[in-house]
Formats: C-alpha cells, sequence, structure tokens
C-alpha cells in the first residue's frame, strides 16, 4: 500500500465533521407508511410508468421503465399499493414526476438470497443484470452504471478505479459501507472487472478512515483469485480527492482531457456504494431499492447511518432521528460542497442522495458577498486551473457569454473557489449562469 | 421555509474584513517604532489619514449611492498606508486632501473595492508630491535618539530639516553618504531597525519584514512580488549603482527609501497587482527594475512609488499573459 496520493493542483481542507457518525454503525431504518419514486432518478430523461394507481406491486418490482435516451429502469422498493402517479418536491427541479408507493407493513420483507455463481455469466449477461437492477452512480453523479461498463471500442480501458475516497465533509456513508460490507463492496469490484475484461482495480481511500483502509485491506487479501489484480491505496486528505478527474490524476497520474471520459485515458471510475449495489444486481438479483446515507449535522437530535429504502421522505428521517433543533438554518441533500439545500422536508431520498445535513447558523455561512478584491485565491484551489474571479466579474458585469476563455465548461462545481473566496462571493453560482450562456 | 442556497454551505472563515484589518494591525509595530524615531507627531499625521479615509470613503459611498462598506477596513488601511510614506515633518493637514484623492477618484470612481486600477494609498501620494512638492520633498527629521517623542511637536519643524539617505546619495555622492549617516557597519543595523531619516512607515525594516513574515505565514500574501523586486533591486544596483559597474551596494538599496514597505505592503495589495504566480514574479521584477531606473536616471532620488504606480495597470495584462496550467486540455487541442 503506497502513502496518501493525492491530486497536485488546487484543492481545500474544509473540516472533516465525519466525527458525529463515523462510528455509528449502519441502522436499518423502518419501512415508511408511504414512498415516493422520483422518475428522473438519473442522468438523462425520466422513466415512464408501468403501473396504473392502485396497483398492487411487491418488493422489487418493475415500476417503471426507459422509453428514451440512456436510463435505467425503477423498481419499487417495498411491497404495497400504487397511491397516486403525480409530482414530488425535488432539489433541482423544484418538483419532478413521480410515483407514490402506500407500504403494506404486513407484507414479509423480500428475502434476497444468493443466485448461481457470478462467474459463470459472460459479460454480457452481467451487463444486462446491472442494467435491469437499475443501478445508477450512487455516489452523487446519477450517470447510468451499465453505460460506463461499456466504454467505446477506440478508448480500450485498463484500470478500474473504486472510489472510496469520500471527500466530503460530514458523510460517512461510503465509510461505514467500506467497514461492515467491505467482502460485498470487493466482490462487485471483481463482478466489474469481469464485465469491463480487464484485471486491474485499484481502491481509493481517503487516510481519514484508517479503519476502513484496513477492512478493506482484509477483504482483498482474503478474496485473491487468479486473474484479478485488486489493491487499496491511501489517498490525502483533500478535498476534492473523489472528483473523478482528481482521483484519476491521484491513482494514475494520467490526466483526463477537457471534456473527455475517463475511458480516453484508459480508466472506467466506479462509487464503492455503487459496486456493492453491482454485487447486489448479480449475485442476489436484488434491483436498486435502498441505500445507505449519513443524517448528519448539529441541527438533528440523533445523526446516523441509515439504511433507507429510496423514495423515503426526509420528513420521516426526521421523524426516525429524533426530529431537528430549534436553530437549524439549512437542509442539504447531499454533501455540504457540492449538496442542494431544500425548502421543505417532503422531498423524497432518491439513489444519488448520499446524505441529509441538518445544518445551524453556526456551521453555515450566510455572509453577503462583496466586491472581488482580486486575491487569487480561487485560482490557487481550483482544481482545473481555471479562473472563477474572472468568471465571477464577467457574469457580473452581464457577459456571461465570453467566459468560456477562463475554462468554464472544465468547472465540475467542486466550490473550492467559493468556500475559500474572502468576499464571500457565488462563484459556482456565477459558473452556473456562465455555463449556460457561454460559447463553446 | 429554510434557508436556501447555492452550494457549498460551507466556506472557510476568512474574509475580507478580517484580511484588512490583519494587515492594518501589522502595521502598527512600524507605526510605534515611528513615534520613538520621529515623535509624537507622526501619530497624529496617521490618525488624521486614517480617520479622513474612512470618512471619505463613507462620503463617496453615500454620495454615489452605494452601500457603506467602511467597516471592511480597505480605506483604514489606505489611510495607513498613506499616511506611513509621508514624511514626518508635514502639515496634519496635508493628508486629508491625499484622503480624497486617494479614496474618492482613485478608488470610488473607479467602481469602489476591487475595481481601482491603481493602489489608492500611493496614488495619494502622487497627488500630495505634485501639490506640496516642497513640503514633501523636505519635510524630513533627523531621528531623535533620546525617547523625547514631544521635541519636534513643541519646538515645531521647520529648523531642522535634514535630508534622506537616498537624496544624499543620489545628490551628493557616497562619500558625502558616508560623512551623514556612517560606514557599512553603523549604517546597515541602524537603517534596518530604522533609524534613519524618511517617511513616517517606511524606515523600520525590521518591523516591516517581520509584518510581512506574518502575512505570509497567513497566507494573505506570498513571497513572489517582494522577493522579485527586491531582488531585482539588489541586483540592478549592485550593477549599476556604483561608480563603476558592479560597485553598487545591494543592501543598501533594500534598506533605503520606501523598498521594503513597499515590496510587503505596496507591490502585494491584491487589487492592483496580478493574481497567478508567474504574473507576480514579472510585476515584482518590474517594479524593480523601474525603481532602480528611477533612483539611477529619474529626477527623485526615490522611485518605488511611481514605479509600482506605473506597473499596477499592467497587472490585469499580466494575468492574461501567464494565466494558471489548465488541468488538461481538450484532447484536440484548445479552440
Amino acid at each position: 500500500m503506497s502513502a496518501n496520493l493525492t491530486f497536485p493542483k488546487g484543492g481545500v481542507h474544509p473540516p472533516e465533521l465525519k466525527g458525529l457518525t463515523e462510528k455509528l454503525a449502519i441502522e436499518v431504518m423502518p419501512l415508511p407508511d408511504e414512498l415516493e419514486l422520483i422518475l428522473g432518478q438519473h442522468i438523462g430523461a425520466p422513466c415512464t410508468p408501468t403501473v396504473k394507481r392502485r396497483d398492487e406491486v411487491s418488493e422489487g418490482a418493475l415500476v417503471a421503465e426507459v422509453t428514451k435516451g440512456l436510463g435505467v429502469p425503477l423498481h419499487a422498493p417495498a411491497a404495497g399499493s400504487i397511491k397516486a402517479l403525480g409530482s414530488s418536491a425535488h432539489p433541482l427541479r423544484v418538483s419532478a414526476p413521480s410515483i407514490t408507493i402506500k407500504t403494506n407493513p404486513e407484507a414479509a420483507p423480500a428475502t434476497w438470497e444468493v443466485q448461481e455463481d457470478w462467474r459463470q455469466s459472460t459479460p454480457e449477461e452481467l451487463l444486462k443484470k446491472v442494467h435491469d437492477a437499475g443501478i445508477i452512480g450512487i455516489g452523487g453523479a446519477g450517470f447510468p452504471t451499465h453505460v460506463k461498463l461499456k466504454p467505446p471500442a477506440d478508448s480500450p480501458v485498463d484500470t478500474l478505479l473504486l472510489n472510496g475516497a469520500e471527500c466530503e465533509p460530514y458523510i460517512t456513508a461510503d465509510h461505514r459501507t467500506m467497514l461492515e460490507k467491505a467482502e460485498e463492496v470487493v466482490e462487485g469490484g471483481k463482478i466489474l472487472l469481469k464485465i469491463l475484461g480487464i484485471k486491474t482495480c485499484v481502491i481509493g481511500i481517503e487516510n481519514n478512515k484508517p479503519d476502513a483502509i484496513t477492512a478493506m485491506s482484509s477483504a482483498v487479501a482474503a478474496a485473491t483469485e487468479a486473474g484479478f489484480d485488486i489493491r487499496v491505496v491511501a489517498l490525502e486528505v483533500k478535498y476534492p480527492q473523489g472528483s473523478e478527474k482528481q482521483l484519476i490524476q491521484a491513482i494514475t497520474g494520467r490526466k483526463v482531457p477537457s471534456l473527455a471520459l475517463p475511458s480516453a485515458v484508459g480508466v472506467v471510475v466506479h462509487n464503492v456504494s455503487t459496486t456493492r449495489a453491482v454485487r447486489d444486481a448479480v449475485v442476489l438479483s436484488k434491483p436498486l431499492i435502498e441505500k445507505v446515507i449519513t443524517v448528519s449535522g448539529r441541527g438533528i437530535n440523533r445523526p446516523a447511518n441509515l439504511l433507507v429504502k429510496v423514495g423515503t421522505k426526509v420528513s420521516d428521517i426526521v421523524e426516525f432521528c429524533g426530529g431537528v433543533k430549534p436553530d437549524l438554518a439549512r437542509i442539504v441533500l447531499g454533501g455540504p460542497m457540492m449538496g442542494f439545500a431544500v425548502s421543505t422536508l417532503d422531498i423524497p431520498v432518491t439513489k444519488t442522495t448520499s446524505s441529509v445535513l441538518f445544518l445551524t447558523e453556526d456551521e453555515i455561512d450566510s455572509r453577503e458577498l462583496s466586491n472581488c478584491i482580486r486575491c487569487g485565491w480561487c485560482l490557487e484551489a481550483c482544481p482545473m486551473g481555471l479562473e472563477p474571479k474572472e468568471i465571477g466579474i464577467y457574469v457580473e458585469a452581464g457577459r456571461p457569454e465570453d467566459t468560456a476563455q477562463f475554462g468554464v465548461f472544465d468547472c465540475f462545481e467542486c466550490g473550492s473557489c467559493a468556500y475559500v473566496c474572502p468576499a464571500k462571493r457565488p462563484l459556482v453560482q456565477f459558473v452556473r449562469l456562465a455555463k449556460m450562456k457561454a460559447k463553446r | 421555509m429554510w434557508n436556501v442556497s447555492v452550494s457549498p454551505h460551507v466556506r472557510s472563515n476568512e474574509s475580507v474584513d478580517k484580511i484588512m484589518w490583519t494587515v492594518v494591525a501589522c502595521l502598527v509595530p512600524p507605526l510605534l517604532l515611528s513615534v520613538f524615531v520621529f515623535g509624537v507627531q507622526v501619530l497624529l499625521i496617521t490618525a488624521v489619514s486614517v480617520i479622513s479615509c474612512m470618512a471619505v470613503e463613507a462620503i463617496s459611498q453615500k454620495l454615489l449611492g452605494r452601500e457603506v462598506t467602511v467597516k471592511d477596513g480597505s480605506a483604514a488601511l489606505t489611510g495607513m498606508l498613506m499616511a506611513f510614506v509621508i514624511p514626518p515633518g508635514v502639515s496634519f493637514l496635508i493628508p486629508i486632501l491625499g484622503a480624497v484623492m486617494a479614496i474618492y477618484i482613485g478608488k470610488h470612481l473607479m467602481g469602489g473595492l476591487g475595481y481601482n486600477i491603481f493602489n489608492p494609498a500611493l496614488l495619494g501620494r502622487a497627488f500630495l508630491l505634485a501639490t506640496f512638492p516642497v513640503a514633501m520633498t523636505s519635510a524630513w527629521l533627523p531621528p531623535l535618539t533620546d525617547g523625547a517623542i514631544f521635541t519636534y511637536l513643541s519646538s515645531g519643524v521647520d529648523a531642522i530639516s535634514t535630508a534622506t539617505p537616498l537624496a544624499v546619495l543620489k545628490e551628493q555622492g557616497m562619500l558625502a553618504f558616508r560623512e551623514a549617516f556612517g560606514s557599512p557597519a553603523e549604517v546597515y543595523p541602524s537603517f534596518f531597525l530604522g533609524w534613519r531619516p524618511g517617511c513616517i512607515g517606511e524606515t523600520s525594516g525590521l518591523l516591516i519584514v517581520l509584518g510581512g513574515i506574518f502575512l505570509m505565514y497567513k497566507r494573505y500574501i506570498t513571497w513572489h512580488i517582494p522577493v522579485s523586486m527586491l531582488g531585482t533591486m539588489a541586483v540592478l544596483t549592485w550593477i549599476f549603482g556604483g561608480d563603476t559597474l558592479f560597485s553598487g551596494d545591494p543592501l543598501l538599496a533594500v534598506l533605503t527609501g520606501g523598498a521594503l514597505l513597499g515590496a510587503f505592503y505596496m507591490a502585494t495589495d491584491y487589487v492592483t497587482s496580478p493574481s497567478t504566480r508567474t504574473a507576480q514574479l514579472v510585476y515584482g521584477i518590474g517594479i524593480g527594475a523601474l525603481t532602480v531606473l528611477i533612483r539611477i536616471k529619474g529626477g527623485y532620488p526615490e522611485g518605488v512609488c511611481y514605479a509600482i504606480l506605473l506597473m499596477n495597470p499592467l497587472s490585469s495584462v499580466l494575468d492574461g499573459w501567464f494565466k494558471p496550467k489548465r488541468f488538461a486540455p481538450p484532447a484536440g487541442g484548445e479552440k
């Protein structure tokens, strides 16, 4: 195990604040009365429902499928009846079409058992299982996993990276998954290797999770098998270590060109929790219907790592976690650096929700923006070598269309620039505005 | 229902106010030392300068219909720095006029904090030099060595003005300099500690450097501009500053005039200096070269103020030439 790899340029060190939940074992949250399944869980066109109102569904049954574009089908997270085909609150789109399931507390939970040995299946059969189980990148990006497992023919892949960096503050869901389900993650890694037809897999974990590094290393050692070359590497604690391009550079030294996919440098990256979902999909034929999320922040009474059904509403999570504190100021789905603040508790967890954070006034920063003083700290912080200050100044001056020169399309909105900005400028917001208007 | 805003939701606890007031705090030790060197009237001049800069800032912002941000410390810093580059024997009223130039014209008419092209404090000084040429070039005081800090306040300053080391050096040459200030072994330590004629805040090399090191430790400034500027000055003075080539005194070049104050506190002003490291190095070299050029060939004994003002407008040009290195260009090359 080599020590503390990292990307060389930029990055920031926000307080990690993982102590609230890192020692808490994953708890299974009891089934809520209702689940709201947003039809567009992944990047791409939303699914089309295959059920009608009042239909009875069993756990894991198909409820919506892909009719156009990229995507994966959607399954009932629990047995129950379809209460409505309507819409739900959504962190980005305000509201989004969804299926509401009234769960049946009487129904016995489905038992997912080991099917035949996946080693006997062909890569194509395994890939179909990944697609049919509705697997998408659940680390946050929501890109359909089966698409990433079919790299373009002109860019052969030689390395699979499993992303266990979990560089966002607060979140410990991947940490607990690696600690408690290390064998399953490693088996998932082998399945991905078989689908890709390669043998090299590197699992990258930030070294603020030494127990996860140990657990994963032992699981890898115990599962040594001819044809699979898997190893674990420790990464320096630096945000955004878990960003795809930064992770690839840290581990392999390769740089993914602007606007290109990782396969352009022979690499495919999957999140460790996605990898475990792939394992469940292939080994248990279990669709992606539940996920581990971190409930944290000083505004919730009982922080926890929870296994929740997809579609569980934040209001149910709040109730299960003992309610919110009076000084709660902001609720964030996802991490504090890249997550989305929401205005309502009626919002459902999707496959890509990694955490729900309840932040108090002390934890957030509501200071107003002031003029850019051109200190250049954003240039130092940007891992992509961009010029956030210039993008902000151009957008404020009403010239967002002229920002391509500052590399606005390379920005993946990690927020490092806005994190360090002493003038508290909403640089990520400026970039988003610029991206809408800039000419490629 | 709850506070909704764009990510990131956590931000570092640095702020413009914190940076500005920290820099102001770093200037307090040199100011206190200046009281011992030039007398208590320097406190009054500095106070007038700071208060008038803050007042002009508040009035300007009111007049221009902008939010009043005088608490952010930037005007206080300008006032402090402007006083630091004024001779210690001038009238208390001089900084008031300088403040109008620095803050109203130099800063707010250019768009306010962040949009000024020239360093406001130096613009104020340049303006005062043009409007009060006699006071600004002759109100020098010999350093006090007896701790009688009220001397100049009670006796007045007209009768006892002196000349700065750079002026003596320029107008009368090295021999006269030695006669007036002593041998190199005597000059270097006393100049470094601050006992030499000069502007209010520019004489104490030691405290200026210590403040600069503290700002580097806080990561508010980096070494690039001070080192490239002072290094260039030292090298060029060594080559061209003596009677023959390669006979100049590089250490004296750095310890005289406003070199150290300019290098650590003026040239590193965020708004008017470049942001990328390479551009900062070029910028510092430019300031150093122009300073030596003015000192040796120009009409003034000291050139730091004009050298920085001349390089200020090139900052954005330099940033355009030396852009940060992008992560990886597109596969087909940049369009």
